[in-house]
């Protein structure tokens, strides 16, 4: 499905800011694998998905998908084989737009974009009825600007519109991060549903080791630009947050400095 | 004496309205630019003077006034194209890309018409508008706004046109969901100036002559255009305004304009003062709704109320 092969990345390379987030990351996925990704802040958990997404070019390594080396093409054209949801919920949704206009514009990712009309009729209707599945009333607001639906919501709709269309692959970069607890879990739980219902492969990117735990069928850790724990199986169901703590001593030799990650 | 004077405004609006719908095209163009692209599109200038050039060198030459308007809009469109290519392809600033082709332009429009100023002479050619017919220039005004609103609100519902307003909109979200954002602002640039290129042809025709100075400062026309619709057609449609709707006010916004700049000549306002006039009420109209929100949600404020 995924294959990373040996990817690195370093910014603003000679200068002072240079900065190497990626050294050597190689990840192999498997059809219908969840995978989970925890590390402290700047291991370069971001950078990854990024670099699979595509929002610049990697310094070497290659990225397939499905066989197919994807490394050289632009976030555009990568677009279609991937569904993703940001940290940030005004970055995954046009806010200026209707709820149905956005559906529209992700169901028609990967297609050329002609003179036909933006929306159909029909459309409108197929976007109905997946709204009442989120249960959040967002099927009679159908053309509310985005802008003013809350966090959460937002999240919701852009988890949506990433799986609209079946992707290869569904990236999640600490999707649930800006959201209260209780918003968090909702958010979560559909993204459970989202990918199990669809037998969807996934990267979720989270700072709650519980989560990290108790979602997916394996877990990634990553500190320093590479990945250092990768667990899967029996191991990891039988996994404790305590057990996690343990394996990052052993690994990176320090703390896990993060009290984020403690919190949980 | 009053009563004279009176009838001296009177008479004067016609016109304005003529002159307000023929730069209401150009307004439109920069609404496309500044409101639904969410670029700052300095072009606009240079791209009035080249569609009054084209225009009235090809009249000279011979075509017919109607024709000369595609031409027009042709040339508009390159320039946009230009601005286009210098900020996605070279990644030049918006501002600066427009600036570029701007004064690129100057020369260029210079070289067309080999002096400063050409004119042509209703007299001596069909033109499709002139200051001389003002109520015909009128119609020909409404039908040309009439069709390009509907072009163009069909257009912005096409799956095309929705990646020019998210693009706009959202860049990064854009890409993530597969639109080429470069090859949407390019896009939206050359549509836009397209309509400057068709408004400055017709601006040409209208005054009789196009000169190499007749595009200074129509970007801060255009703004107070699109500003000045916006804030009255929200003030009496409100949520209701639809794209349709804001189009046309974009355009009304250019025909208010005038009848201002109408109004303050005849107070008296020496004509030399317009440009400066007309920068005090873009710069009054952008400032208006910031300092509104900063009024309502000032540190002071917050001070007071916590003391209290
Ligand atoms: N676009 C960029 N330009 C320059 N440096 C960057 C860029 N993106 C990331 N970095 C740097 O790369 C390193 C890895 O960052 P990354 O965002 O991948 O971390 P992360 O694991 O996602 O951390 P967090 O938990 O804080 O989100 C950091 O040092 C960061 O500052
Ligand atoms: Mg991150």
């Amino acid at each position: 499905m995924l294959e990373i092969k040996n990817i690195c990345k370093t910014f603003n390379k000679g200068t002072v800011n240079e900065k190497v987030a990626l050294r050597g990351v190689s990840l192999t996925l498997n059809d219908g694998d969840f995978v989970t990704v925890i590390g402290g802040n700047g291991a370069g958990k971001s950078t990854m998905l990024n670099a699979v997404a595509g929002v610049w070019p990697i310094d070497s390594g290659s990225i397939l998908l499905d066989g197919v080396n994807v490394a050289g093409l632009p976030e555009h054209k990568r677009a279609k084989y991937l569904g993703r949801v940001f940290q940030d919920p005004m970055n995954g949704t046009a806010a200026t737009m209707e709820i149905q206009e956005n559906l529209a514009i992700a169901v028609r990712r990967g297609k050329s974009r002609t003179l036909r009309p933006g929306i159909t009729k029909k459309e409108k209707q197929q976007f109905k009825e997946m709204l009442k599945q989120l249960d959040l009333g967002l099927e009679d607001r159908m053309t509310s600007k985005v802008g003013l639906l809350s966090g959460g919501q937002r999240q919701a709709l852009t988890l949506l519109m990433a799986t609209i269309q079946k992707p290869k692959l569904l990236l999640l970069d600490e999707h649930t991060a800006a959201l209260d607890p209780k918003t968090a879990a909702k958010v979560l739980e559909l993204s459970d549903k989202i990918i199990a219902e669809n037998q969807l492969t996934a990267m979720m990117v989270t700072h709650n080791m519980n989560d990290a735990i108790t979602h997916g069928n394996r877990l990634v850790m990553m500190s320093e630009g590479q990945i250092v724990l990768d667990i899967g199986g029996e191991e990891k169901k039988k996994l404790t947050v305590e057990d996690l703590l343990q394996k990052f001593e052993q690994v990176s030799g320090e703390k896990f400095a993060n009290d984020q990650a403690l919190l949980s | 004496m009053f009563d004279l004077e009176i009838l001296d405004l009177f008479r004067a609006m016609p016109g304005s309205v003529a002159q307000g719908l023929i730069w209401g095209i150009m307004a439109i163009g920069v609404f496309i630019t500044y409101k639904i692209l969410n670029f700052a599109d300095l072009t606009v200038d240079g791209t009035l003077g080249l569609g009054g050039a084209v225009a009235v060198m090809l009249i000279l030459a011979g075509c017919p006034p109607y024709l000369v308007l595609i031409a027009s809009f042709i040339s508009g469109i390159l320039a946009g194209l230009i601005t286009g290519v210098l900020h996605t392809l070279l990644g030049i600033p918006d501002i600066l890309a427009g600036i570029l082709t701007q004064i690129a332009l100057y020369s260029i429009n210079l070289n067309i018409m080999g002096k400063s100023n050409q004119a042509v002479s209703v007299d001596q050619y069909d033109l499709v508008v002139s200051l001389r017919y003002i109520s015909e220039a009128i119609m020909v005004g409404v039908i040309f706004l009439i069709i390009i609103i509907a072009l163009l609100y069909w257009y912005f519902g096409t799956e095309q046109g929705y990646t020019i307003r998210c693009t706009g909109c959202n860049e990064n979200m854009s890409r993530a969901q597969g639109i080429s954002t470069g090859k949407a602002k390019v896009i939206g640039l050359a549509l836009s100036n397209g309509l400057v290129g068709l408004s400055g042809a017709l601006i040409a025709q209208y005054q009789g002559n196009a000169d190499v100075n007749m595009g200074r400062g129509a970007i801060v026309i255009g703004l107070a255009a699109v500003i000045i619709g916006e804030v009255i057609g929200t003030a009496i449609f409100g949520k209701y305004m639809n794209f349709a709707l804001k189009l046309l006010f974009a355009a009304i916004g250019a025909i208010i304009y005038y009848l201002v700049i109408t109004f303050v000549l005849w107070l008296g306002l020496p004509s030399d003062n317009m440009k400066l006039f007309s920068a005090i009420v873009v710069a009054l109209f952008l400032a208006v709704p910031y300092l509104k929100n900063k009024y309502n949600t000032s540190f002071a404020k917050a001070a007071k109320k916590g003391a209290e």
